[in-house]
């Protein structure tokens, strides 16, 4: 497939309409807008919807009832509208819908939102975090394919520079394997039939009164104990020998990543480990990688959120420091100075030496 | 009539025909949980029937909304998908874009619709949405044990409008029909009651021509029924269809208030030919 | 006295709320003195149903099943005899 120059957003767009996305729903905000602005451009030639949602609660609940019909569909805002879907999300979990859900967040600090959520009750879902454009394509597809095959909402973390930077990239479909039928899915043939289906997230049964919560929310409980058990993906460089070993997630990563590789290329023993799934945490993983290092340090752009998911992997083996922080333009978008390459390369090289870092 | 008792536990062994069965056909059982007197289970068989006999069954959906009757859908013969609170006419209209060939309505209280999700039916109506949504109208949270809604009328007795509702303090009613008529995407609107039997009968009327509007796909359709809540009310079973009617419904006027895109304003619906057959009344 | 109509009362479901009472044009429905499983009462039925289905329309809870004789009058029309 030929690649063509196209921003983030275009091409998070294309990638889940290859993956087979017919319904979108959203609300603009920035740095989201552009991805509801190439559905809506792309979504009706291939016979799909688009919907200008009226807010991001209707958002969320127009693509809950397009999903409900076993159409996949996505829908997403940047962190302030996701917070406002959290209901929704929680819910969505407990109903067992495959729903996509973008959040093209203003920095990083959407982690614990995102990891944690705002919403209530036990609930888990995966979150994958794309460190460029290309990687964005397959993680997108793959976002569609592991909501169907665990029945459970995929969100898909991405940040300004993801929407907004413009890469030459191709949109490769991936191949997946089959998946279960849809056999949950509404679409009326069974009304009348004495054995209907009633998508809910309490764990009605038709023809019968009453529920029972403590059985259908310990199914889930090992439901998504098995996607823990499964679904962590992480990339981990030069960490064989490595006496410093950064972690970092998202577009963030692509820098440190590239600060790391030069000062290995200058004979500095530092290692690189960067989430692909910030839930789950590849947390043994990590306790891999940092076998042997004398410290840990994790360059995030927020007040620190990651560095619990990294100080709980390695249950205090290991030094962790944190080297990141808060850093934004004036605009509050979060592309901000300490993304510079020369001043995440002090930061590590500080670290390397086992010098303070400044946030 | 004379006072001796007949024996009522069993049908006449010949020489009748069954003319009203304990259930409607799309109705999985009769066992529910809601009150003595409550008037949701009558909506119920309104919607029910009128699926049945538009031949729609195997064509429907329903979304739930969440109040006392969300405990209803366990005897509901239909596909359902159940909604959050408020939030039924969002996930009715991402579902009917996908399907648009199948009948979808919203089963959402006062509480649900003119409280919780006012924003949701507006702008539902207002593009046009080609669903129906019905909202059961008791002028209170029954589910919470009777409280006040956007809907409670003045004057009107709950929790936490203790001496009834003082416009100087809760303001004032929302007419939910009232304020969805005469929105360009709505081209059916109309309010029933279910406080007596011919109520009933023109309820349904209003629910079939709200369904065949949709069919025909003419666009956003309500139909509010006002029904009994004597747990919220606080007041005997037998005075609920009473208080109903005159206090409820002095505010929340039934008829129709839009029809075939036309605004009529509270028009009683001319007696249709069922109405007399069944008729009760 | 002769019998249009005829009801089959599922006194088990009935909750006592007594919706159906007024709703009977001939008023041929009357409260019980006596209490079903749950503790409710429930009406009974008296001659003169003439099966116009009202009780069925009102009653929350699916008690009633409506008969219309096909002869009002004739013998199978008195199930209380
Ligand atoms: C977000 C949210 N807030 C509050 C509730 C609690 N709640 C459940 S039902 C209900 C009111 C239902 O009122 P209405 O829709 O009028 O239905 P009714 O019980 O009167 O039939 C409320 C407030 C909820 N379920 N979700
Ligand atoms: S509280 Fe009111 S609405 Fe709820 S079941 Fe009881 S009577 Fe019906
Ligand atoms: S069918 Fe009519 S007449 Fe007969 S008991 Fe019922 S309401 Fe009364
Ligand atoms: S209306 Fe139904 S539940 Fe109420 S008293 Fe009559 S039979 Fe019983
Ligand atoms: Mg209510």
């Amino acid at each position: 497939m030929s690649r063509r120059f196209m921003q983030g957003s275009e091409a998070i767009a294309e990638a889940a309409i290859a993956a087979g996305c017919r319904f979108f729903a959203g609300y603009p905000m920035t740095p989201f807008t552009e991805l509801l602005e190439h559905f809506a451009a792309k979504l009706p030639a291939e016979g799909g919807v688009c919907v200008n949602a009226e807010s991001e609660l209707e958002a969320i609940g127009m693509a809950w009832g397009a999903v409900a019909t076993g159409a996949r569909a996505a829908t997403g805002s940047t962190g302030q509208g996701l917070s406002l879907m959290q209901e929704s999300i929680s819910e969505l979990v407990r109903a067992e819908l495959p729903l996509v859900l973008f959040n093209l967040a203003r920095g990083q600090g959407d982690y614990y939102q995102a990891t944690r959520g705002g919403g209530h009750g036990d609930y888990r879902h995966l979150v994958l975090a794309p460190v460029d454009l290309t990687e964005a394509v397959q993680l997108t597809q793959l976002a569609f394919d592991r909501a169907e095959c665990w029945r459970n909402p995929v969100l898909v973390y991405g940040d300004y520079l993801l929407a907004h930077t413009a890469e030459a990239v191709a949109i490769e479909p991936v191949a997946f394997d089959p998946l279960p039928s849809k056999d949950w899915a509404v679409d009326g043939s069974r009304s009348g039939s004495g054995s209907p289906r009633n998508l809910n997230p309490i764990g009605m049964v038709p023809g019968k009164k009453g529920i029972e919560p403590e059985r259908f929310w310990k199914r889930l409980q090992a439901k998504h104990e098995a996607m823990a058990a499964a679904e962590a993906r992480w990339e981990a460089e030069s960490t064989d020998d490595a006496e410093l070993l950064v972690v970092a997630f998202g577009s963030v990563a692509r820098f440190t990543r590239f600060a790391v590789r030069e000062l290995r290329a200058e004979g500095a023993r530092v290692g690189h480990f960067r989430p692909v799934t910030l839930w789950p945490f590849p947390s043994e993983a990590l306790a891999e990688a940092a076998r042997g290092v004398k410290r840990v340090a994790v360059l995030e752009q927020n007040a620190g959120q990651m560095i619990d998911d990294v100080r709980l992997a390695l249950e205090g083996r290991v030094k962790v420091v944190a080297i990141g922080g808060i850093s934004s333009d004036d605009a509050g978008f979060g592309v901000g100075p300490m993304l510079e390459p020369e001043r995440i390369r002090a930061r590590v090289g500080a670290a390397l030496a086992g010098r303070e870092v400044q946030p | 009539m004379s006072d001796e008792v007949l024996r009522s536990d069993r049908p006449p062994e010949s020489g009748a025909t069954r003319t009203g069965e304990f259930k409607p056909t799309l109705q999985l059982g009769t066992d529910h949980d809601l009150c003595a007197g409550c008037g949701e289970p009558l909506a119920l068989r309104t919607i029910l029937e009128s699926i049945e006999e538009l031949g729609l069954a195997q064509r429907t959906i329903g979304v739930i909304g969440i109040g006392c009757y969300t405990a209803l859908t366990s005897l509901m013969d239909l596909d359902l998908i159940q909604a959050l609170h408020g939030r039924a006419p969002s996930l009715a209209t991402g579902a009917k874009r996908m399907l648009p060939d199948r009948l979808f309505f919203t089963l959402q209280g006062d509480g649900d619709m003119a409280n919780e999700g006012l924003q949701e039916v507006i702008h539902a109506a207002a593009r046009g949405e080609n669903i129906t949504c019905v909202l059961l109208n008791n002028g209170v949270f029954g589910e919470t044990g009777g409280h006040m809604t956007a809907t409670t009328v003045l004057g009107q007795r709950t929790k936490n409008t203790l001496e009834g509702r003082d416009a100087t303090q809760h303001g004032y009613p929302i007419q939910m029909v009232d304020l969805l008529a005469p929105l360009g995407g709505t081209a059916y609107a109309a309010r029933g009651s279910v406080h007596d039997a011919s109520g009933v009968v023109k309820t349904k009327v209003m629910m079939r021509r709200a369904f065949e509007t949709q069919m025909r796909g003419e666009g956003f359709s309500i139909v509010e029924i006002l029904t009994m809540c004597p747990t919220g009310w606080f007041v005997p079973t037998a005075k609920g269809p009473g208080y109903l009617n005159e206090v409820l419904g002095a505010v929340h006027v039934t008829g129709e208030w839009k029809r075939d895109g036309r605004l009529l304003r509270g028009a009683e619906p001319e007696a249709p030919n069922e109405a007399k057959e069944r008729g009760a009344v | 006295m002769s019998q249009r109509g005829h009801v089959v009362i599922d006194i088990e479901r009935c909750k006592g709320c007594e919706l159906c009472i007024p709703a009977c044009p001939p008023q041929v429905l009357r409260m019980t003195g006596e209490h079903n499983r749950i503790g409710a009462h429930y009406p009974e039925l008296l001659s003169g149903c003439t099966g116009c289905r009202a009780c069925w329309l009102v009653c929350p809870d699916f008690c009633f099943e409506v008969w219309q004789f096909d002869e009002p009058g004739a013998p199978g029309a008195r199930p209380g005899e």
